[in-house]
């Protein structure tokens, strides 16, 4: 538009300058632009700024911080070996929610997508984890880990065996996490490839199957090409989410036994938080905050442009 | 029926809307005992009563949140007046960042000379006083006899660590669960750590430590500490999945009478163990000291545990002082007493407790040459948080004594 305008009639700036003002289009900026802006500022821009210099104090919370300590707080942290073994940990649920989740998850969506009755029945059972809050899962699951008095403990009496405590096992408590995480969310991810799958046209998979298209190939060939752009969101949120998993952690294990079942965000609120190590908090904080955005930024620009 | 008791409500509070010109807030993690809270009620509702100008207002946090949310707090506008406090260097932190007033002046000789030394001491820094202690705590093994017995053990006879592990070794053959303890809190277990350099070094040890000096927390009573905890680990004497046991589920698997010793706090008699609640442990409950360790330079009757009162926050009306005072005054600590809700700070007031629970409680603390206030209240969040750390790691076997006491000298210096 602007470009056509130019090349049309090619005014001076000022002409340009006293257009736009006239046009209603900067007053409109200039009236609704400020709420948004501010409101961005204050609860985005400022805290995000504020822990960034914090990142470089040695602070305790209280008053302002003074100790300025350089990159000290990410040196640090770079050494410890609870910070290393949460972002293993991290990375293990990006791992598995992408070997494992979301291939369930679109599995149990091919299998349920069609608006049925029992499907639909089955769609609510699998998408009630995730409506669960996480808190109240990681407490339920808590209990049915319990070696005493949970479903396992039940179990393992049954079976005149030994009672098993998965959590307090170090090699073995992140896979409970894990696993709770997968249950967890899933669902969600069911829904996103069901809703894409409801909206792929009946006539292409018809005309596969007259061209002599099997099942699978209709799954191969069809669906899944023409449900990406949800799979690729789908991936986006799950990776997202895993860097950023933490109420289901603290009520089932805790970040234990012995520190080994951190995430990176536990890990933050553990020695960050609770420990009133605030600069230091806010260190691992940027760290999370600028893996993120890489994630994101590559991500958008590897998969989520337009197909050619 | 209703727009009466409406109207009578709304008159309520236009009364009291009408006369109380300040209010006094005051800031405390939530308690579960029904008992506690009612006598908080009273207390205020009396203080009301005699000073109709002023509001005391209680607002509750749980414990976890609490710690983490204080900070913030006493650097806004909704600044409480008076802070619960766990005293150590939490409060010194608070005192150097000028939160906490100095309410020195406010009190007379006579009022402080009536409060046990140590208790106030855990208030005061440089010579002033920034709040009041109300109560003292003491961490004892709980020891339920009927088990005890029929392994053959004579508690009497438990003076020392090794006499503990021996007990251990016996319950273990007759098919008893020598210890519980909750080990995904690790605070539980961090009592183990704690008493043992207590006994190791004494509060001494603990004060060297933090002056730096010799070797600082790799001192010989921190080493030895570690060591004596890792031998008990040895003998695999907690229940099975210690690790993953809540505090709660600890006290309450030791309730239901599923171990033979538990290490806790006095506040689990009332409120988790539930002996008052006519539990199965009724009749087979004994207490005992923390044993001494041979050879270890601690005095055998020293005792850990907490020393819990308020702080008076900057900018705190002097209300706020004169109710904190009304609150902690002999009357008020003997009527705790008397309702068994707290070992009283105040001497003298001692006396007014009736269970015989508390009257062993209250003796052994007035008994001890020091009580040592919990290392991971006392160290600050950040070292008292590595400590814990470090005493499940014991328990679990994941660290060396010598490296548990290299980290908590390395979060000490990073403090």
């Amino acid at each position: 538009m602007a470009a056509v305008e130019m090349t049309a009639e090619s005014p001076s700036a000022t002409e340009k300058l006293r257009r736009r003002i006239t046009s209603g289009r900067m007053t409109a900026a200039i009236v609704l632009l400020p709420p948004a802006l501010i409101l961005f500022t204050l609860f985005v821009i400022y805290p995000l700024a504020g822990s960034g210099v914090y990142a470089f104090y040695d602070w305790n919370g209280y008053n302002t911080p003074t100790d300025f300590v350089g990159f000290g707080n990410f040196e640090r942290m770079a050494g410890h070996s609870v910070f290393q073994q949460s972002v293993m940990n991290s990375l293990k649920v990006i791992a598995v929610s992408l070997i494992v989740q979301l291939p369930m998850a679109l599995l149990l969506a091919l299998l349920i997508y069609r608006r049925t009755p029992e499907n639909t029945a089955f769609r609510l059972i699998f998408f009630l984890p995730y409506i669960l809050a996480e808190i109240a899962a990681g407490l339920i699951w808590s209990f049915i880990v319990d070696g005493n008095y949970g479903v396992v403990g039940d179990l393992t009496r049954a079976l005149g065996m030994e009672p098993y405590f998965i959590t307090s096992d170090r090699s073995w408590a992140f896979t409970a996490v894990m696993v709770v995480i997968v249950w967890k969310y899933f669902g969600f991810h069911m829904m996103i490839y069901i809703a894409a799958l409801q909206g792929v046209p009946k006539d292409m998979i018809e005309a596969a199957r007259i061209e002599g298209a099997s099942r699978f190939g209709v799954i191969r060939h069809v669906q899944i090409p023409m449900i990406r752009p949800a799979i690729i969101v789908s991936v986006f949120f799950s990776v997202i989410g895993a860097l950023q998993v933490f109420d289901v952690v603290i009520p089932l294990t805790n970040g234990g036994p012995s520190n080994s079942s951190h995430t990176i965000v536990t890990y933050l609120y553990t020695f960050g938080l609770a420990r009133l190590k605030i600069g230091y908090g806010s260190a691992i904080g940027v760290t999370l905050f600028i893996a993120a955005v890489l994630v994101a930024v590559f991500y958008q620009r590897l998969f989520m442009r337009k197909p050619a | 029926m209703k727009s009466i008791a409406g109207a009578a409500a709304l008159c309520a509070f236009a009364a009291v809307s009408a006369h109380a010109e300040t209010s006094v807030k005051v800031l405390r993690p939530e308690s579960n005992s029904p008992a506690l809270q009612q006598f908080w009620q009273d207390v205020i509702a009396e203080y009301e009563a005699a000073h109709p100008d002023v509001d005391v207002e209680i607002e509750y946090f749980a414990s976890e949140a609490y710690k983490t949310k204080l900070p913030t707090m006493l650097q806004s506008d909704a600044r409480p007046d008076l802070i619960y406090s766990w005293a150590g260097l939490t409060l010194v932190d608070q005192v150097k960042a000028g939160l906490v007033q100095d309410i020195s002046g406010e009190l007379d000789q006579n009022y402080l000379d009536s409060f046990s030394p140590g208790a106030l001491a855990a208030f005061s820094d440089g010579g002033k006083v920034y709040g009041l202690p109300m109560t003292e705590r003491l961490v004892v093994f709980f020891a339920n006899t009927e088990l005890t017995d029929k392994a053959g053990i004579d508690l009497s006879g438990i003076k020392t660590w090794d006499d503990l592990l021996g007990a251990v070794a016996t319950l273990k053959e007759a098919g008893i669960t020598p210890l519980v303890s909750g080990g995904k809190d690790k605070w539980p277990l961090h009592f183990y750590y704690s008493y043992l350099v207590l006994r190791e070094g004494g509060a001494e040890a603990i004060r060297a430590a933090m002056e730096g000096d010799d070797e600082g927390f790799e001192s010989p009573a921190f080493i030895a500490a570690g060591q004596k905890m890792a031998q008990l680990a040895a003998l695999d004497p907690f229940q099975p999945g210690v690790l993953s046991a809540s505090a709660e589920q600890g006290n309450t698997m030791f309730g239901e009478g599923k171990a033979a010793f538990l290490l806790m706090g006095d506040w689990a008699y009332t409120q988790t163990i539930g002996v008052s609640q006519g539990s199965l442990l009724e009749g087979n409950l004994e207490i005992l000291p923390f044993p001494s360790v041979v050879g270890g330079a601690g005095d055998p009757a020293a005792t850990l545990g907490g020393i819990n009162g308020y702080a008076v926050t900057t900018g705190a009306p002097p209300e706020a002082i004169d109710f904190l005072k009304f609150l902690v005054n002999a009357e008020h600590q003997r009527d705790g007493a008397r309702r068994g809700l707290f070992v009283p700070v105040i001497q003298g007031t001692g006396d007014a407790i009736e269970t015989p629970f508390s009257q062993q409680i209250n003796a052994m603390i007035e008994a001890a040459p020091e009580h040592q206030i919990f290392l991971d209240q006392f160290l600050g969040a950040s070292v008292g948080g590595t400590i814990n750390d470090i005493s499940a790691e014991l328990v679990s076997g994941d660290v060396t004594p010598e490296d548990a006491a290299a980290r908590i000298q390395e979060a000490w210096d990073f403090r």
